[in-house]
């Protein structure tokens, strides 16, 4: 297990060298080098080159031994394996105290491979350097604003930590935050995990206050047990997410009890997560909205939940919804309908979900929004129907009789609207301390619309779907009703 | 997996209670007489099995007689079961239990997992749960939250409440079963699994009419 003061250099460096840099923009010496310095990072960098070119403006050097001592606390390596022991003896001597590897001809390479990586962690170990990789993508950290990978995107700063047994799952959830907005502390592709693995990352992460919650992605486990019982440590502190690739063998047992053969792995592994408070995600994007949810909304304190819709159908089938998770759709108070009814005529549907049925008028959907999420019998509060007026907005404002026949007034109107409504429901979320999702599929099919702008503006996430958006509140809940059958504060 | 062989009904419900999983009050008798004066004694109507060492799947191969309610039948009853036996059965007697009665039916048992070790399982249908596939499984050992949740995750909340006139299920008494399977398996090394099927809710009580306990050899 790595030291936090080798996670820091790893994570928050002095000073940053690309080993291997190359002039030629195809090479991951280049590419990295690039990203490095197009993110803006903070620190120093240097560059290391044989023949001791100027790469994008950084004049290398043949050698680490050749950086100034102190100054680095990070090697980015982009060269061949069979270099790699000489480069970590030199990086010792220069103070560096971690280094991420993206050389490939390692474990992933057969037996001399597997040979060569023993020997690279005996070498680490003996030196004192973390080594990060190696056949792993690269590493981000948004606090310093450092982007060492071989990949992109650069994802904007926020508060999920990722750890990814494969780099491109990083880039994955990373191209989901540029999308929505929600962004990153820390991101990191274990590669080949020789010598910190996913386990070790989190649990970083889980000390770590920059970042909120951990997201990771996992292939073949080793040892399933010991790592769900070191993600159930940092699940008492943080939500953790996991998405698993791989996650049944399909190998029928020869089982002589019922139970054997009920015991599937993919029951079990998802038995694992649930005593351990891992949220276990089925996808992609089911994985990246529950951290993204976790990052932004507060916890629920119960299950109860109210739909606000500004139309019937879109309700019922949340409502639909809803009844396949552990959350209830409350029944409402008798003296939340008594105050809901001095807002809306008397066609609205008096009935949760609450289907304001185009009763309302300039100011109903924050007012109604504000009454029920701060009744005590309500926990949370699903809005539907955001948008709407932006997209009849739109639609005039690309017509032909656009500005004219008071088109100019009333379509800054509808969208002024929907960017109140999405920052009510923002605001009032951080008042009540109650989770409050809006969904509309806007958000992915015109995510300008000012309303999913305006909640992305918000630093909440637009949900494109109710259903998703229920996904995300049920997973919430799982983890606050976990926590609080265990007296977790 | 190692070799293995499974335990009589009575010998699994013994061991498995010893670690607090309730079961049913019952007796073993030799013969059709000792069966019909066990019966007089437990109350009609009552269930009479073949009960032996080799026999893992009873209802499959035609030995239990449900629902005797007199003398006269436990004794045919019996007498028609002893001489289903096989040699393979090994010794066998008959085992008599009250007639326990309950429109809902719960399966819990022990699994090995190749990867994660020892595994707790509580599912819906007792012998028709691999058809309704609604189970949820935990490690070894467990605690009376994670029996907790459990229960609370397993898909047919509605079969859990009050159903058809009978009370909601005693949800501290299925926790008491998970967390007994939980201990027998965590104090006996040679469990390999275990089945409690069905797991019959009488009167919101679980009551395991069936135990089959498997044990390395």
């Amino acid at each position: 297990m790595p030291t936090s003061e080798q996670f820091r250099a790893l994570f928050e460096p002095r000073g940053v060298v690309v080993a291997g840099a190359s002039s030629h923009p195809g090479k991951f010496g280049f590419v990295s080098l690039h990203n490095l310095l197009a993110a803006g990072y903070a620190g120093k960098v240097f560059a290391t080159n044989l023949n001791g070119e100027e790469i994008l403006g950084v004049q290398t050097v043949p050698s680490i031994l050749d950086l100034p001592e102190g100054e680095v606390d990070l090697a980015f390596v982009c060269t061949p394996a069979a270099t790699n022991a000489q480069l970590l003896r030199d990086c010792a001597a220069r103070g560096i105290r971690a280094a991420f590897l993206t050389s490939a001809g390692y474990g992933e390479a057969g037996e001399e491979g597997k040979r060569a990586e023993t020997e690279l962690v005996a070498l680490a170990e003996e030196l004192g350097i973390l080594v990060a990789g190696p056949n792993g993508q690269g590493v981000v950290s948004t606090p310093v604003d450092l982007c060492a990978q071989i990949v992109a995107p650069n994802p904007p700063p926020g508060r999920i930590g990722v750890a990814s047994q494969s780099g491109n799952f990083v880039s994955s959830f990373m191209n989901l935050g540029v999308q929505t907005g929600i962004g990153f502390s820390r991101g990191v592709s274990a590669g080949n995990a020789a010598m910190v693995n996913v386990a070790d990352y989190l649990e970083f992460y889980g000390d770590d206050d920059a970042t909120a919650v951990g997201l990771a992605y996992v292939e073949g486990l080793t040892d399933g047990r010991a790592f769900l019982e070191r993600l159930r440590r940092v699940a008492e502190r943080k939500p953790v997410v996991l998405l698993k690739g791989g996650a049944t063998s399909g190998g029928q047992r020869a089982a002589a009890s019922h139970t054997g053969s009920l015991a599937t792995d993919d029951r079990v592994f998802d038995g694992a997560c649930r005593q351990a408070g891992v949220t276990r995600a089925a996808t992609v994007e089911e994985a990246f909205e529950a951290a993204a949810t976790f990052a932004t909304q507060p916890l629920p304190k119960g299950n109860r939940v109210v739909v606000l819709t500004t139309a019937g159908g879109w309700g019922v089938v949340t409502a639909d919804a809803l009844a396949r998770t552990s959350l209830e759709l409350v029944e409402l108070p008798e003296d939340l309908l008594a105050q809901i009814d001095t807002k809306l005529p008397p066609r609205w549907s008096r009935n949760n979900p609450v289907d304001l049925a185009g009763g309302e008028t300039r100011d109903t959907i924050p007012e109604v929004m504000e009454m029920v999420a701060s009744h005590p019998d309500v926990d949370a509060v699903i809005y539907l129907g955001l948008g709407i007026q932006s997209n009849q907005a739109k639609l005039m404002r690309n017509g032909r009789f656009y500005p004219d026949h008071g088109l100019e007034r009333i379509v800054e109107y509808h969208e002024r609207q929907d960017r109140r409504f999405a920052e009510a429901a923002a605001e009032i979320s951080d008042r009540t301390g109650k989770p409050i999702l809006t969904a509309t599929e806007l958000a992915t099919a015109d995510p300008d619309n000012p309303g999913p702008a305006a909640v992305r503006a918000s630093g909440r996430l637009c949900y494109p779907s109710s259903n998703r958006a229920v996904t995300a509140l049920d997973h919430m809940w799982r983890y606050a009703r976990y926590r609080a059958r265990r007296d977790l504060a | 997996m190692p070799d293995s062989t499974t335990l009589s009904e009575t010998e699994s419900k013994r061991l498995l209670a010893a670690h607090g999983v309730p079961v049913a009050d019952e007796r073993l008798a030799p013969d059709a007489d000792a069966a019909a004066q066990a019966a007089e004694e437990i109350g009609f109507p009552v269930v009479v099995k073949l009960n032996g060492d080799g026999i893992a799947h009873k209802t499959e191969r035609g030995l239990v007689r449900l629902g005797l309610a007199d003398a006269a039948a436990v004794r045919a009853a019996s007498t028609e079961l002893l001489a289903k036996a096989t040699p393979e059965d090994g010794e066998v007697q008959l085992l008599v239990a009250p007639m326990v009665r309950g429109s809902r039916e719960l399966i819990a048992g022990l699994a090995e997992d190749p990867q994660f070790g020892m595994t707790v399982m509580l599912g819906v249908g007792g012998v028709l749960a691999e058809a309704i596939g609604d189970v949820v499984l935990r490690l070894v050992p467990i605690t009376a939250t994670d029996a907790e949740d459990m229960i609370d995750e397993l898909a047919t909340q509605r079969l859990l409440g009050e159903f058809r006139g009978e009370p909601a299920v005693d949800r501290e008494a299925l926790v008491a079963v998970l967390l007994g399977l939980s201990a027998a398996a965590e104090a006996d090394g040679r469990i390999v699994s275990a089945d409690l099927n069905p797991l019959i809710v009488a009167d919101g009580r679980p009551v395991a009419v069936d135990a089959l306990v498997e044990v390395t050899a």
